[in-house]
């Protein structure tokens, strides 16, 4: 049974890193309906910006933790301007396509100023250790991260649902023409919000690094497990990622705990059954389907 | 729609017999038989097959071009005007650790490239496709990235030869030591693919060869980067020992992981295969204490401090196993073909085979006749707890003498 509880908290402290991981681009594509596959290269150069300012500025974690988002919030503004919102009125596979040719040219360029072998980074003073409560323990800074994660996941839904900002965002996602035509500049918002899911994407990177191996490749792998994630939660939800995260945490620990082997695969077996029952996603609305 | 498929159906017709063209032309230009005491195009190639952009950039990748141009000069310093190869180009490709694409560079470089002999070709699906052009075309082979004992073993043959190390050399090296010395419950973790598997079985059978046992072999994902689970199980039953048989930002974070749980301190992590370069980008203090077996260490005596020196120099980095032994084994080839005055493959295979060699690279070296294994002394090492200067980060704990790390020839060669 201690086990079984071990496992199960483990998957809990992955799952919340999942949850915020993925919320970036559950944002991205609620408001602006595009799938980004740029967000594990950006989460990649979120960790990468914060193992250079710690090896280059000796800034560590906790500055990185403000600064990185703040950096990444400009590249995404950039972004949005100079690529995406030309490509908005198309076909979304323009997007897509986008956003997958600027990660390999993020990637590229990584490998080509860092190298292949990756940078080191350390777990901030004070979340070393472990708590251990009977025979189950978990590390502190795996805890920290799972609490982390949620507080920022709770404070973008109260942003989404009780501020005026997000009630202009989801009105503007919801119809653009008639939220225009109440006098509000909808254009006004979308980059900001892009920008935004760019800095989530770098706050997850940030969190990472102490944990994961800080490499050029660090998302290309991790982005699969992310639009599992979003696609089990439905396209755009934010509840729906952070649940979803949740699931995906547990379905994986209890995968290696009782069939290691096949760890990964029951990930996509749960998405493949959520897809089968309810096409668009355990919180996913209709028409985003 | 009838004139496109016109055009479609001429296109294509066109494309085969350009094909046909190019492949008839192939055939004129194909296999030159080496004048009598000559050189094959009147000069000597020699190809260098890695991962430029991969994983194993760092490990071996493009500064393995140097190293072989360090052969090269010292060939050319040696011999001056005697020297028989008195052209000698380097050719490269990146395989992007895909066996497909090795293949058919590996093609490329014997057929149209005119490489007389192909380097290093690191990840084992890339390594025995490669093993198996050379068969065919009856060019030289010379692998130094790979682990797999399948080079030496069920799929050897006449041209290729295995210059650095095997899985089974680093499961005698890290599983047979770290055993006899009282670590005799063992739990691995292992990744899923063709190496993790091997290395498994190997280092499996070390540690029951000399009294331990090992309790569960666990296969991962591969890649993977949530190991905190695997961890966690890889702890019940309490095993002295986890060995972790990944490679690459796998092993990083399995490592990271592994520092941040309880098991740590209280179980001795053993790697199976380590590079100097992982120790470098994890950083020293992350990996301390941990044992492996390295091929090669560059601050081990003067002498390889010495080639080490020369090759920071040209690079502005140490170097790693790889790069020494592509060093060492454009050098022998070089030598060979010196000693034949020809570059004809059969010769230089005569030349080499039960060859003792000691250079920088090679200790107490011998190109084994019967299976092409390159067999030499290896060590085990252990990561410093910090390093009084960049990339000295290995205490060389003990030399493993080339006939314990290697044992018999592979009996499942049988040259083809």
């Amino acid at each position: 049974m201690s086990e079984f509880i071990q496992y199960t908290l483990q998957g809990l402290a992955a799952g919340g890193f999942y949850a915020l991981s993925a919320l970036g681009l559950a944002v991205i594509f609620g408001v602006l309906g595009v799938v980004n596959f740029s967000h594990g290269a950006c989460y990649m150069l979120g960790a990468v910006i914060a193992a250079v300012l710690l090896a280059e500025l000796s800034l560590g974690f906790w500055v990185a933790l403000v600064v990185v988002p703040v950096v990444m919030f400009g590249f995404g503004v950039l972004m949005e301007r100079l690529l995406v919102q030309w490509l908005l009125a198309l076909d979304p596979l323009y997007n897509f396509l986008l956003t997958f040719g600027l990660t390999l040219i993020l990637v590229e360029a990584v490998k080509l100023r860092y190298g292949v072998s990756g940078l080191p980074y350390e777990i901030p003073a004070g979340l070393g250790g472990q708590v251990t409560v009977g025979s189950v323990n978990l590390s502190v800074y795996a805890i920290f991260a799972c609490v982390f994660s949620v507080v920022v996941c709770i404070a973008v839904g109260l942003l989404m649902t009780r501020t005026r900002i997000g009630m202009i965002v989801r009105a503007a996602t919801e119809d653009a023409g008639r939220t225009r035509a109440l006098g509000i500049n909808v254009g006004r918002w979308v980059t900001p919000v892009f920008g935004f899911g760019i800095a989530l994407a770098g706050l997850a990177g940030v969190l990472a690094a102490p944990t994961r191996a800080i490499t050029a490749e660090m998302g290309s792998n991790f982005i699969i497990i992310l639009f599992a994630v979003v696609v089990i939660g439905g396209l755009g939800s934010i509840l729906g990622a952070v649940v979803a995260g949740f699931l995906v945490g547990l379905v994986e620990a209890y995968g290696v705990a009782y069939a290691p082997a096949y760890a990964q695969i029951v990930i996509f077996v749960l998405m493949a059954a959520v897809i089968l029952v309810r096409p668009s996603g355990l919180f996913g609305r209709e028409e985003v389907a | 729609m009838r004139s496109r498929t016109t055009t479609g159906v001429s296109a294509i017709a066109i494309a085969a017999t350009a094909s046909l063209a190019l492949a008839a032309c192939g055939g004129a230009g194909g296999p030159q038989a080496a004048a009598a005491g000559g050189l094959t195009d009147g000069k000597v190639v020699i190809g260098l097959l890695n991962d430029q952009s991969g994983v194993y950039k760092d490990l071996s990748g493009p500064n393995s071009k140097v190293a072989i141009q360090m052969a090269i000069d010292d060939y050319k310093a040696k011999y001056g005007d005697k020297a028989v190869a008195k052209d000698i180009e380097i050719v490269t490709a990146d395989h992007q650790n895909k066996a497909d694409i090795a293949n058919s560079k590996a093609q490329e470089m014997y057929d149209r490239q005119k490489a007389d002999i192909i380097l290093d070709v690191p990840n084992s699906a890339a390594a025995l496709a490669v093993a198996t052009q050379a068969k065919n075309k009856k060019k030289l082979y010379i692998n130094i990235g790979a682990g797999t004992t399948a080079l030496t073993g069920a799929s050897c043959n006449r041209y290729t030869f295995h210059w650095a190390y095997n899985t089974a050399v680093l499961a005698r090296g890290t599983a047979g030591t770290i055993t006899k010395e009282g670590g005799t419950s063992w739990n691995i973790v292992y990744p899923d693919y063709a190496f993790g598997q091997d290395m498994n079985k190997s280092f499996s059978a070390e540690v029951t060869k000399n009294g331990g046992t090992v309790g569960q072999s666990i296969a991962s994902p591969f890649p993977s980067d949530n190991f905190a689970t695997f961890i966690t199980k890889a702890g019940e039953g309490n095993p002295k020992v986890i060995g972790s048989m990944h490679a690459g930002g796998d092993l990083i974070n399995f490592v990271k992981q592994f520092n941040q749980s309880s098991l740590k301190g209280k179980v001795q992590l053993a790697v199976g295969l380590m590079f100097i370069t992982d120790i470098h980008s994890l950083g020293v203090d992350q990996f301390a204490g941990t044992q492996f077996t390295d091929a090669w260490y560059w601050n081990f005596d003067a002498q390889n401090k010495k080639w080490a020196d020369r090759f920071k120099e040209k690079t502005n980095t140490r170097p790693s196993f790889a790069h020494a032994a592509n060093y060492s084994a454009a050098m022998n080839y070089l030598e060979a073909v010196q000693e034949a005055g020809t570059d004809d493959a059969d010769t230089i295979v005569s030349k080499l085979e039960g060859k003792k060699i000691n250079d920088v690279f090679l200790r107490n070296g011998e190109i084994r006749k019967a299976d092409h294994a390159v067999t030499h002394d290896v060590y085990l090492a252990k990561v410093k707890s910090s390093a009084p200067e960049e990339w000295d980060y290995e205490d060389i704990v003990k030399t493993i003498p080339a006939a314990e790390a290697y044992g018999a020839a592979n009996p499942a060669c049988t040259m083809g």
